[in-house]
């Protein structure tokens, strides 16, 4: 293909892959990973390094938008980034022995898991259960009601969270992805922090996560800067739009479309990393 | 309550960095593609067979290859550091409000940052 309608295009469909990520707070890599190799034809690692890349753009790019908004908690989200980094960097040494067939057939298992997720998740009640280590954390907050009031809450099950941040970091090294849906999961179900906040705090800690593998990726040749422009420059426009339609987005009918977009991309990530097509 | 406050006023800030950050990177970034394009005019190109770009942090010295190429390094560090330079702001206005708990985590958080960039190899 020639550079200028590569680039073009590629452009475009990562500016659609951000705009995606930002209004789930799933990040971009998701449908960015897919897209490449499979509309594209780019080596899983160029693919990988570009998403880890656009990553870091995405989500301080609308995390910038997002913390003026008083959604994200900047403790709760420094707290778990020590597990995610950790997590990440482990995740960019495991990368580096697996073939790219076991990441294609990995990456498409995350993305089914993370289909199943968004539809079988309901938005729970803010329940202010007193847990005392929220207190002594600093992690109990309010965010914007919507009418102009604060909803406070608490954060509950710490541990077990964070154990799973270290999960969602590893996961955010191996495969250059965000890892949002898993770190949505921890914090919303797990944690039973609210549903905005829980995304909004994703998309924050997203950056400094992918941040802690980059090195890595850098140095091992996976960030190919001529595919890369184009496709941070998409996904970093495409993200700060969805950051702004985000507070009058319908969040259910989102996930909905969401989920079975991710999901038949993971069904095709499974099938050609299976058959060696990728 | 002055924690709520001064929390106001440090992720106002913290915001403004990222995004002054990202618009710097990005800036570099479009400088470096618009080179690129001027210079390899209707060349074809492919993704499909990997071999391998490194950029290195330690070797600075190896980023004046090509010029476009390098300045598109020199914006994708850029966008690398700005994550990097975030935690580090948050380890400073933490130690700022005598919160040492959270001086201790970003410090942390710091170290692995610092660690992951360095141990590439």
């Amino acid at each position: 293909m020639h550079l200028e309608t590569f680039t073009t295009l590629v452009f475009i469909g990562s500016f659609a892959a951000g705009m995606l990520g930002a209004l789930t707070g799933l990040g971009g890599g998701v449908v960015l990973i897919p897209l490449l190799t499979l509309g594209f034809h780019v080596d899983m690692r160029y693919a990988i390094g570009a998403s880890l890349v656009s990553v870091i753009a995405t989500s301080s790019g609308a995390a910038a938008a997002y913390v003026r908004e008083g959604y994200s908690n900047v403790r709760i989200g420094m707290f778990l980034e020590v597990a995610t980094t950790l997590g990440a960097v482990a995740g960019a040494f495991i990368a580096a022995y697996a073939p790219t067939r076991a990441l294609a057939i990995v990456f498409g298992v995350v993305l089914l898991y993370s289909a199943w997720l968004s539809r079988s998740q309901q938005e729970h009640e803010v329940t202010a259960k007193p847990n005392p280590w929220s207190e002594k954390l600093r992690m109990s907050g309010k965010y914007p009601d919507g009418h102009g009031g604060w909803t406070a809450y608490v954060v509950d099950r710490i541990a077990a969270g964070w154990a799973m941040m270290f999960g969602a970091g590893i996961l955010s090294g191996l495969l250059g992805i965000g890892s949002g849906a898993v770190k949505v999961l921890a914090m919303d179900k797990i944690m039973r922090i609210p549903f905005k906040v829980s995304t909004t705090t994703s998309n924050f800690m997203i950056g400094v996560t992918a941040a802690a593998s980059a090195g890595i990726y850098l140095a091992r040749g996976y960030v190919d800067p001529v595919l890369v422009a184009p496709v941070l420059l998409g996904v970093l426009l495409g993200a700060l739009l969805g950051a702004k339609v985000l507070a009058r987005a319908r969040v259910p009918l989102l996930r909905t479309i969401f989920a079975w977009v991710i999901g038949a991309l993971g069904v095709e990530m499974i099938v050609n990393g299976w058959m060696g097509r990728l | 309550m002055r924690r709520a406050s001064d929390d106001e006023k440090m992720e106002w800030a913290m915001g403004l960095l990222l995004r002054l950050g990202v618009l710097l990177a990005a800036t570099v970034v479009i400088a470096g593609g618009m080179m690129y394009l001027a210079d390899h005019h209707g060349t074809q190109v492919s993704y499909r067979t990997f071999v391998g770009h490194p950029i290195s942090v330690r070797h600075p010295a190896e980023l004046t290859g090509p010029t476009s190429l390098a300045v598109l390094d020199v914006g994708i560090l850029l966008l690398v550091a700005v994550p990097i330079a975030r935690v580090a702001f948050a380890l400073f206005a933490f130690l700022a409000e005598r919160d040492w708990l959270y001086t201790a985590v970003s410090a942390l958080i710091l170290a692995v940052l610092v660690w992951g960039m360095l141990r590439s190899g």
